[in-house]
């Protein structure tokens, strides 16, 4: 179903993608003054949002096409195979952080923070902890968006389905589904209390839309994105959202903020995507369509090459990601914490990604040239791997 | 090697003003500490020359020192302040605080502190033991609104407070979301935050304070509570200024 002016990969979704790696690097490293450049401070949404809806609109596309071609059987396969891989990713990842943890308590004295010690306490039960976090309810901090991820892939073949025949109705009932979870306040449970932080029944919103703009969604709606009317709207609704954010910063402008409208806008709920997030990616990707074409001469620009190539190699250059995130809050501890520490801590980091992005190209393409089945389909070769 | 010798002297010179002016080293975070909202009862308080304080909290609000002192934790540290700027007032404030209570647990003990101490203001520190156990944030949040009314209805003014800033656990413990709970929750009942987990960000990307420190010693954390409490005083009497100058606007109204 995918239309034909869709066959070749669009290299703005690699290229976000890859945008959006770099921020929540910068984002995961604490106290970092380089995350001041990051879009969260400047808006509702941040880089989860695009990370998301990316990875739903590759996904749908990647397996969209397989499915059409050969079958819901055994795209649905390759989905969950993508899921199992994320999931593995996920517990490797969950196995470093243990170790930083572990770090920190044996090293870690200061009567000032006697509380906060109490983060190490689960330690003591490694039974208990190691089952929970097999099964996706143990939330250690910035480790949410995969379980998240994981979720949405294991769901995804009946919705990619429902996208193939009917793309209309799999949008209303996953913004049903949505709205639902609104008001019930559906969500899964996690360990020791409480629930997950990226709501699957909420975020799956997100997803799917992504999904429904790949597979000719976004072409049925470039007429009205394209509008000067959505354009003004939108360019309106960054600019409030940014008035908003500096009064968070700035706690005396608080006081310019009507009471009305704080109260019908508190709390921006980022566990159930906000609407006011959703409007603001919206708003934003709008702009980014209307102002980056498809066939913009940047994209070939060696400048931007860097950004597209860690796009390409998501779920590897994500997990390398938090933990060079680990690492560098780890050298600050130890070394230093000052703001050149953190200048460097990120750039040797997003050097490192672009490094790590360039040596998975290598290697798949090496891989490539070996005599073997061809397996992929002409054109699933930039994107069959790495649907993430 | 000539220039060693005043470069010396300036560095002892500072050092010790540092040392000797320890009051003014809290001020690098006043900026973050506004009134936003007046204190009423704590205005009527200071009128009728008699202030009582309620300190709820967890472990945060204690200092567990040699011997098991709490005199060097910030309510203490509160009180000295208050009593050193309100002349000719009493004041007294008393600590509640205990070891990992959740909002949930203190706040079922409101109603008896009310009646038992019957202060004109509850300060309220909480988030950290709900950030470390991953609550529910939404629930989080109704419990902190249910407080404030609590204390409200009790005629009680409040003041709530955030967490510490941690910059070894920073990546452990997720506490932004339950700050931003508190502010909310603030900012709707028009409650005063005390903003500790921006404050003390501010020692820490300033160097007023090595938060990052590994030590066994208390001499930083009880200055770290001598700060909390002069800050917190200088809070608690802005808001009551405020409330007397909503007073006295509404009797030149009339």
């Amino acid at each position: 179903m995918a239309p034909a002016a869709t066959v070749e990969r669009d290299l703005r979704l690699d290229l976000f993608r890859g945008i959006a790696l770099w921020l929540i690097f910068l984002d995961h490293i604490p106290s970092n003054i380089v995350s001041w450049i990051t879009i969260r401070n400047y808006g509702f949404s941040d880089a989860t949002e695009i990370f998301v809806f990316i990875s739903g609109y590759t996904a749908a596309f990647v397996y969209g096409r397989a499915m059409t071609e050969r079958g819901f059987v055994v795209a649905g396969a390759r989905v969950l195979k993508r899921a199992w891989q994320v999931y593995v990713a996920h517990i490797f990842l969950f196995v470093i952080y243990m170790a930083e943890i572990a770090y920190v308590a044996a090293s870690f004295e200061n009567p000032l923070y006697h509380e906060e010690m109490g983060i190490f306490d689960f330690l003591k039960q490694p039974d208990v902890t190691l089952v929970q976090a097999l099964l996706l309810k143990f939330k250690p901090a910035n480790m949410d968006i995969l379980p998240l991820y994981i979720v949405l892939l294991a769901a995804m073949p009946p919705i990619l389905w429902l996208l193939l025949r009917q793309a209309t109705v799999a949008l209303a009932a996953s913004a049903l589904l949505y709205a639902l979870t609104w008001h019930f306040g559906w969500n899964f449970p996690a360990y020791p209390s409480g629930e997950w932080v990226f709501n699957p029944f909420a975020w799956q919103l997100l997803f799917v839309f992504g999904g429904w703009c790949a597979l000719g969604g976004a072409e049925r709606l470039a007429p009205f994105s394209r509008s000067p009317i959505t354009m003004a709207i939108a360019i309106a609704y960054l600019v409030f959202a940014f008035l908003i954010c500096m009064t968070w910063y700035v706690p005396r402008y608080a006081h310019f903020v009507p009471k009305f409208l704080s109260e019908w806008m508190y709390p921006i709920d980022k566990t159930n995507l906000d609407v006011l997030r959703f409007a603001h990616f919206l708003a934003l990707a709008a702009i980014t369509v209307r102002y980056v074409p498809r066939d913009w001469l940047w994209l070939k620009s060696p400048l931007l090459y860097p950004a597209i190539l860690c796009g390409q190699h998501s779920l590897e250059i994500f997990c390398l990601g938090v933990f060079l995130s680990f690492a560098g809050h780890f050298v600050m501890i130890e070394v230093s914490s000052g703001v050149a520490m953190q200048i460097a801590l990120s750039t040797a980091g997003i050097i490192i990604m672009i490094a790590a992005a360039g040596l998975i190209s290598w290697y798949k393409g090496v891989e490539g040239r070996h005599p073997g089945p061809p397996s992929r389909p002409p054109g699933a070769t930039l994107a069959g791997g790495e649907a993430a | 090697m000539r220039w060693l010798v005043p470069a010396l002297v300036g560095m002892i010179a500072y050092a010790t003003c540092a040392f000797g002016a320890d009051d003014n080293v809290c001020l690098t975070a006043a900026s973050l500490v506004h009134a936003d909202f007046p204190l009423q009862h704590v205005a009527a308080a200071i009128r009728n020359k008699n202030l009582v304080i309620a300190v709820v909290g967890s472990t945060s609000s204690m200092l567990p020192g040699p011997g098991g002192t709490t005199k060097s934790a910030y309510p203490s540290k509160l009180e000295a302040a208050l009593t050193s700027r309100l002349k000719g007032i009493t004041v007294k404030v008393t600590s509640f605080a205990k070891p990992r209570l959740t909002a949930a647990e203190m706040e079922k003990d409101f109603g008896q502190i009310l009646i038992d101490a019957k202060p004109a203001l509850v300060i309220w520190q909480t988030g950290t033991v709900e950030a470390i156990r991953g609550t529910d944030i939404d629930e989080f949040r109704s419990t902190l609104d249910e407080g404030v009314e609590t204390l409200h209805t009790g005629h009680a003014d409040v003041v709530l407070m955030n967490m510490q800033y941690s910059p070894r656990t920073e990546t452990m413990i997720a506490a932004a979301g339950y700050a931003d709970a508190m502010r909310f929750v603030g900012l709707q009942r028009e409650v005063p935050l005390f903003d500790r987990l921006a404050i003390m960000r501010q020692w820490y990307e300033l160097g007023t304070f090595d938060l990052y420190a590994a030590t066994k010693n208390t001499d930083m954390a009880e200055r770290v509570h001598g700060c909390l409490g002069q800050l917190l005083a200088d809070l608690v009497i802005d808001s009551a200024k405020l409330a007397e100058v909503g007073l006295s606007e509404s009797k030149d109204i009339r």
